[in-house]
């Protein structure tokens, strides 16, 4: 449950409002990788930033229902088999790992155009793994670090010492 | 062309200026509030003049338009992030500085 005293507002509709542009600009720059800054790990890191952001503003049970941890630990293994799935098949086809231009011919492309597709589809799957991974990895550290997701337990012990030693 | 030059040369360092003054103030406030309200009014002003300073000096494109964005969301963010960390300073029992009690 969410304490009604670190509700605030003004940060849950600023975050309602920010979180699907940050997600937008997530898949640009997963998807923009190969022109400029970025790619499959940036983008990935983006995404779980605003997973955090959710998590932070609204809390650990809000988090969870848009993510569970298990779907998370589904889409980090689901990533690594995109990424190994890819390279593994251009192994089949006689190419080396990752050997894109292998694919050329199953997906009836030019080979530039397969090497493209094919750094898109691995970046795809990094940018899935690392969400997954980085979310997960934040949200077992919230949970273990109070035993029941109150994560403002600690606040609370701050408070008291404060005002008593401004109190003197 | 040089006047675009010119322009944008002074906004840029207008913008340099209160960044200045930002960091001078997260140096120099004698607590939390006081910094945080150096560095969100300042930091939020000086990106505003710098974008539109780059925006200037680049002309009407889609890099502008990149720019442009930046000083939006970052007129969103920095003052909330703001709100979020005094609101939080505060319920965390810190007192304001004052001036009688040091």
């Amino acid at each position: 449950m969410l304490r009604s005293r670190y509700q605030d507002i003004i940060a849950q509709t600023i975050v309602r409002i920010m979180v699907p542009f940050v997600q937008i600009y997530a898949l640009y720059v997963l998807a923009h990788g190969h022109y400029s800054p970025g790619g499959g790990f940036q983008g990935g890191v983006i995404l779980a930033a605003s997973l955090v952001l959710i998590f932070l503003v609204y809390g650990y049970e809000n988090a969870l229902e848009r993510l569970k941890l298990a779907t998370a630990g589904r889409l980090c293994s689901l990533g690594v088999l995109i990424y190994a799935g890819i390279g593994f098949l251009c192994l089949l086809l006689g190419g080396n790992f990752l050997d894109y231009s292998r694919l050329a011919p199953i997906f009836q492309v030019s080979l530039p155009r397969a090497r493209s597709l094919g750094i898109l589809g691995i970046e795809t799957g990094v940018a899935l793994a690392v969400m997954a991974a980085m979310y997960s990895i934040i949200m077992d550290i919230v949970n273990s670090d109070t035993g029941n997701g109150e994560s403002h337990a600690a606040g609370h012990e701050i408070e008291n010492g404060e005002t008593s030693s401004d109190g003197k | 062309m040089v006047i675009r030059d010119i322009i944008a040369m002074i906004l840029i360092l207008i913008g340099c200026f209160f960044f200045l003054t930002s960091a001078i103030g997260l140096l120099r406030f004698p607590d939390m509030f006081t910094r945080m309200h150096a560095t969100g009014k300042c930091d939020t002003l000086a990106v505003l003049l710098v974008m539109t300073g780059l925006i200037v000096h680049h002309g009407i494109n889609l890099d502008s338009f990149k720019l442009l964005l930046i000083v939006v969301f970052i007129y969103i963010a920095n003052p909330t992030a703001t709100h979020v960390l005094s609101r939080a300073a505060y319920r965390l029992g810190m007192q304001p500085w004052t001036k009688d009690k040091k």
